[in-house]
Formats: C-alpha cells, sequence, structure tokens
C-alpha cells in the first residue's frame, strides 16, 4: 500500500498547495471551465426545454436528441474539435456543453411536465397569460427537478472535465491525473483523483441543500393555492 | 476512408473489446442491483441507504474512480479489471434505484390480489413483481448502457484498449479520420445496444405500453 | 360453513380492528358484511383465507381451524373478489381468469377450456380472452376478476367491494349477474360493502357491523327492516329519516307507492 501513502505525502506537501501548478489555483481553473460550461449550456438548454415542456411541441425530437447527444463520447468530440481548430479551451467548452445539455434540458422539459395538468388549467382560468403561467406557476413548480437537471449536469462537467488535459493547454485537476499517469508519477495520480472526489462530493451537497430547500416550498405550495 | 481500410482490424479489436467492457458491467450491475432494489422497496430503512450510497458512488468522476481503484483494491494501474469494476459500481448505483422504483411502482392492489389468489413467496416475486417491475427496470437498462458505452472510452485514458483509443492516438497524430471513426462507432453502439434493449421489452413486456397510459389515468 | 368464534384482531399500532366477534356463515348463502369505513369488514372477510390472521380466537371451515391450513394452499381453493378486479395487468384476460389452475399445476390446455368455459359463464365474450386487462372497460375487469376467483370451482367465494369502483348502471347490471350465478351455483358467498342498498340486495344474512367490527344486527334484509335493533341500525339503514317509508295512495282505482317526500316510487298489485 505505498501507493495509499505516498499519494497521503503527495497531498500533504506544501509545495503543492501553492503557485500556478498548485491544488488551490488548479481547483479554480476547474471550477471556472465547469461554470463557464454550465452557463453556456444553461442558455441554450433551459430556453428550449421550458419552451417544450410548456407547448408540448418537438418533445419526441428532444428526447430522441437528448438520448443521441448522451451517446457521443466527449473524449473524441474534445480531440476532434482541438485538431481542427487549434484553440484548446474552445475545444474543451465545446466538448463540456455538449455533455451538460441534455441533463439541463430534460430538467427544463420534465420539471414542467411534472406540474399537474390540473394547477395549469386552474391558472388559465383565473385569467393568467401564457407567460404568467410559465414563470408565476409551472416554473416555480418544476423548480426542484431544474436544479435536479443543473446538479447532473455540474457533476459530470466536473467529472468530466478531467480529461481536457489530454489536449495541449487547458488546465484544472486533470492535470495531475493525466500528467501523472504520462510520466508514471501515481501518488500524483491518485491524489488527484482524490482531489476530484472530494470536489465532486462537495459541490454534490451544495446542490442537495439547495434541492432540499425549494422541494419543501414546492410542497407548501399548493396549500396555498 | 483510406485510413478505415488499412486498419479494420485494429478498428475491429478495439470496437470488439469497448463491447465486451460495456456489456459486462451493464449485465452485471443490473443483476447485482435486482435483490438490492428488491430488498430496499421492503424495507425504507434500506431504501435510504442503497439511495445516499448509490448517489455518492455515482457522483465519484469516472477517471478519478478508475485511477484510484489500484491504490484501494491492488490491482495493476493498466489493468482493464479496473474499469470493469468501477463501471459495475456505478452500473449497481443507478440501476438499484431504479430496481426499488420498479418495485415500488408494483400496485399494492395487484400484490394483494396474488397473495390471496395462492402466489407463495417466490412466486410472487418472480412471476409478479419481477414482470411488473419490468418497464421501470427496462428504463433503467438503457440509461446505464448508453452511459456505459460513453464512460468505457474514458478508459483509453487509463491505457485500456477500447475505441477510446482512437481518439488519445488520433489527436497524437493528428489523424481526424481516425477520431470521427471512433465518435461514430461509439455512437453507433450506443444507439444499436439501445435499439436491442427497446426490442427485448417489446418481446418481454407486451403489455407495458397500455399499462403505463392505465397507471396515469389512476393517478 | 364458516364460523367465527370469539374472534379479535388487534393491529401493531395497537387499535383493535375487530373485537370477540362471533358469527356463523351458513353453506350455500350469501352473508353481507356491511358498514362504514373502519368498521373492520374487510380484516373479517380477509381473516377467512388467512389474508389476515386473528389475534385471538379462531375462524373454521366446516369445523377445520383456518390455521391449521398451509395458507397458500388455502387461498387456492378459495375464490377472492376484490375492488378494481387486482387482476395481473402482464397477463392476458385468459391467462388471469387461469391463474390458480396454473399455480395448481393443471395442464396448459385444460386451463383454457376451463377458463374459456369460466368467461361464458360470467357472460364474457370470449374474444376478449387474448386482451390485456387495460383494454377492458370496469365492468369487463370486474366480471374477469369474479371469472378468475369462480374457476377452480371453490365452494366459499369472497367479494370485498367488488362493485365498488364502477359506474351505477354498470353496477346494477353486475349485481344482477351475482344473482343469477348464485341462484346457478349455489356458493358460499361472504360479501363486503358500505352500501346498505347493495346488502339488502344480494345478502340472505345481512351483518351490520359498527365501529371496531361490533355486530350491530345480524338477520335477513326483512328482520332488520322489521325490527332494528337499535338507532345505529335505524339511521344505517335509512329508516330515522323517512327514507324507507312506503306509504300508498289511491290514484284512478290503482294503488300507487309513494315514499317520504311524495314520490311515486311504484303500484302496488295483488
Amino acid at each position: 500500500m505505498s501507493v495509499a501513502s505516498d499519494s497521503w505525502d503527495w497531498l500533504t506537501d506544501s509545495a503543492n498547495w501553492s503557485g500556478d501548478a498548485g491544488i488551490p489555483h488548479r481547483t479554480l481553473e476547474h471550477l471556472q471551465y465547469t461554470g463557464l460550461t454550465i452557463a453556456i449550456a444553461a442558455v441554450i438548454a433551459i430556453p428550449l426545454g421550458l419552451y417544450i415542456g410548456h407547448t408540448g411541441r418537438f418533445r419526441g425530437l428532444a428526447v430522441a436528441s437528448t438520448g443521441a447527444l448522451r451517446a457521443l463520447p466527449t473524449l473524441g468530440v474534445l480531440t476532434l474539435v482541438s485538431l481542427n481548430t487549434g484553440i484548446n479551451l474552445t475545444a474543451t467548452l465545446v466538448a463540456l456543453v455538449l455533455l451538460a445539455i441534455p441533463p439541463l434540458l430534460a430538467g427544463a422539459y420534465a420539471g414542467l411536465e411534472s406540474v399537474d395538468p390540473a394547477t395549469v388549467d386552474a391558472a388559465r382560468a383565473v385569467g393568467m397569460t401564457h407567460w404568467q403561467v410559465l414563470w408565476r406557476v409551472e416554473v416555480p413548480l418544476a423548480f426542484p427537478l431544474l436544479v435536479g437537471g443543473f446538479r447532473s449536469a455540474t457533476l459530470q462537467v466536473i467529472a468530466t472535465a478531467t480529461i481536457a488535459p489530454q489536449v495541449p493547454g487547458p488546465g484544472g485537476l486533470g492535470v495531475y491525473l493525466l500528467g501523472g499517469l504520462a510520466v508514471g508519477d501515481y501518488p500524483r495520480v491518485v491524489g488527484g483523483a482524490v482531489i476530484v472526489i472530494v470536489l465532486a462530493l462537495v459541490v454534490d451537497l451544495l446542490f442537495a441543500v439547495v434541492q432540499r430547500l425549494t422541494t419543501r416550498r414546492r410542497v407548501s405550495t399548493p396549500d396555498r393555492v | 476512408m483510406r485510413w478505415i481500410g488499412n486498419n479494420t482490424d485494429l478498428i475491429l479489436g478495439y470496437l470488439a473489446s469497448h463491447v465486451w467492457l460495456s456489456i459486462v458491467p451493464t449485465v452485471l450491475g443490473f443483476l447485482l442491483a435486482l435483490p438490492i432494489g428488491w430488498w430496499a422497496n421492503r424495507v425504507p430503512a434500506v431504501r435510504g441507504v442503497v439511495l445516499s450510497v448509490g448517489n455518492v458512488l455515482y457522483t465519484i468522476p469516472s477517471l478519478a474512480f478508475i485511477l484510484i481503484l489500484p491504490g484501494v483494491i491492488g490491482t495493476g494501474f493498466l489493468d482493464p479489471l479496473n474499469i470493469v469494476i468501477a463501471l459495475t459500481v456505478y452500473a449497481v448505483a443507478v440501476m438499484a434505484r431504479f430496481a426499488s422504483d420498479g418495485f415500488a411502482s408494483v400496485s399494492p392492489a395487484v400484490l394483494d390480489s396474488a397473495r390471496a389468489s395462492g402466489f407463495g413467496a417466490a412466486g410472487l416475486a418472480l412471476r409478479v413483481e419481477l414482470p411488473l417491475a419490468g418497464p421501470v427496470l427496462l428504463a433503467g437498462l438503457r440509461v446505464v448502457s448508453v452511459s456505459t458505452v460513453s464512460l468505457v472510452s474514458v478508459g483509453a485514458l487509463a491505457g485500456v484498449d477500447n475505441l477510446g483509443r482512437l481518439f488519445t492516438e488520433g489527436v497524437f497524430t493528428g489523424n481526424t479520420a481516425e477520431i470521427l471513426t471512433g465518435i461514430v462507432l461509439v455512437v453507433a453502439l450506443a444507439l444499436v445496444l439501445d435499439l436491442l434493449l427497446v426490442i427485448a421489452g417489446r418481446a418481454l413486456l407486451p403489455w407495458s405500453a397500455g399499462a403505463r397510459r392505465v397507471r396515469g389515468g389512476v393517478a | 360453513m364458516i364460523e367465527y368464534r370469539s374472534v379479535g384482531k388487534t393491529f401493531s399500532g395497537g387499535n383493535a380492528a375487530v373485537a370477540d366477534f362471533d358469527l356463523v356463515i351458513p353453506s350455500h348463502t350469501t352473508t353481507v358484511f356491511v358498514g362504514s369505513s373502519g368498521c373492520g369488514k374487510t380484516t373479517l372477510l380477509r381473516m377467512v383465507n388467512r389474508m389476515v390472521e386473528p389475534t385471538s380466537g379462531q375462524v373454521l371451515i366446516d369445523d377445520v381451524d383456518v390455521a391449521s391450513r398451509n395458507p397458500v394452499e388455502l387461498r387456492r381453493s378459495i375464490g377472492y373478489v376484490m375492488q378494481a378486479s387486482g387482476l395481473l395487468p402482464h397477463r392476458s384476460v385468459l391467462d388471469n381468469v387461469g391463474t390458480v389452475l396454473r399455480l395448481q399445476g393443471v395442464s396448459r390446455a385444460e386451463t383454457r377450456r376451463r377458463s374459456l368455459e369460466l368467461m361464458e359463464t360470467v357472460g364474457l365474450d370470449t374474444a376478449l380472452a387474448d386482451r390485456y386487462p387495460h383494454q377492458l372497460s370496469g365492468g369487463q375487469q370486474q366480471r374477469v376478476g369474479v371469472a378468475r376467483a369462480l374457476v377452480t370451482d371453490p365452494n366459499i367465494l369472497l367479494m370485498d367491494e367488488p362493485f365498488g369502483a364502477v359506474d351505477p348502471i354498470v353496477r346494477d347490471e353486475l349485481q344482477a349477474e351475482l344473482l343469477r350465478l348464485q341462484r346457478e351455483l349455489g356458493k358460499t358467498i361472504v360479501f363486503v360493502t358500505h352500501d346498505i342498498d347493495e346488502a339488502f340486495l344480494l345478502g340472505d344474512q345481512v351483518v351490520i357491523l359498527a365501529k371496531g367490527g361490533q355486530r350491530a344486527q345480524v338477520g335477513t334484509p326483512a328482520d332488520i327492516l322489521a325490527a332494528p335493533a337499535n338507532d345505529f341500525v335505524r339511521s344505517f339503514v335509512g329508516l330515522d329519516k323517512g327514507g324507507r317509508e312506503l306509504h300508498v295512495e289511491e290514484r284512478d282505482g290503482v294503488q300507487v307507492v309513494v315514499d317520504a317526500q311524495g314520490r311515486a316510487t311504484g303500484v302496488l298489485k295483488g
């Protein structure tokens, strides 16, 4: 088990906790890629998902295309775009955005579909416009599932951003994993893996808290209506 | 296209190992998750544990998981077993939740009436609960199969031969055709496996499309 | 003959659903348990095929304590029809009818033959045999439920609010059908309902239950209407607000029967 103790030494070595190649900086890079990816993917997927969920149109198309997108290997997209644009940060973002769109889209339309049609009908019956039905009834009631979409998208991106350094340029925590593998420095590989795992668990926990809070609101809302 | 013609053996070899590395964890995960999900549906405390452990396991990033296993269980760093184990763990984590939901979806009235008709415990589990959980189990299996096919290619970074190799080698040698071949084959493999599952579902669960409609109507 | 001997049932929460209950159900007749929800009527019914175990006392079928019988075999020997039919959604109508025969190891061909025969007995078009339950109407599903319960030709038929979930017209049809079947088959039927009209229509013996499985009154419908045991029974059967009080008015030489609100309900003959 020398790998375990060597990894522990790597993790606790203060030299690994400072500078541009240090753990805090790499973690920050990792979170930057993740945040940027989710922002871009959300701008594309959320309006689409709300439109599909609200109108019920193009649902079959959305299900089929998200299914196909989920099958798309991120590593393949990353290497393909990198090879053909030469801009490796763009390649990383394209690959990760394609990864993040399916869960965000599904969260949005499944969220709206989960709203009781009788509630929507009642909202229209009291004279709400389409926009009012969407923003005052459907989106608040769909909120937990919407957050659920963000939760799985974010976790998948955090997990998959580790492969970014497979093309030259991008940093992030994947540098420890792939860089370590390339030179056979296994303590660095395992140490980096531990950091990624901890980061994912912490972010997941934050989402769980947000979801718990918003779910409670949803449960109490129908009583007030 | 010339590259494909010159490298068919290589590609077919990667494809075969990709198929193998995808199917084994999916099947193992399905079989392991069935009893876990059944038990979880019986005992609420078990369900809580299964769901939260499953969630934590699924949260662990795949590449990190594959790379940390040798340190935990003492396999070699480039051993394909790491991928099989990691992907099986993911499959169980996802599938146990679906299995538990699937068994929970069986109407208590149907179970009650089956018991009253004289089904024993084993007959009830195998001939009533299992087939009735079928549609949800199938949905879970489809999710697991697609994500497993896609995750296997990450294993190429840990030095295991599969279609993911076409990406790592292609970017190294600047070969777009090689990468494109890999993408097309991985997507095609995922879609073919999904199609096979759908066909199997149609054959095994001919009643299910309508049954779902009825359940929706009641709710 | 089914006999309850000082039967009690206390559920794990500590509330007594039934306490010290005695009753004899004669063979080849229909006995109806009727009462509001929570009166323990379903609990009493389900003790007969050991779907519920009494915490005290005994339930006997032909002088044999059911507790001494293997529950699975016992259930296969007793027909059971429940609300919303409880059909297996993944099996065809024919397979549903034949469920218990197959469980008993009867051959496929024989099961098929007897199942088709039973479908005809309960008035189901045999063209429906290969459909799945969800493709049938509510009334048809109930008929399948009855056919399934009768397919082994059991002596006892337990029916737990079997017609509670169908619309009134279909319900009238099914009730008439059950009366016809019972005239032909002469089973020992134990029937549970919360509808006093249904109880009076179907029951040879009616058991009115109050909270906690208390016997409020046991007798034929005529006995109960003629001499309600107490105010609870009077109110439950609808005698208190004049709901069942009819009187005769003479109109052009015909005797018209009129209810308490003055609405004509029929004419008196002979």
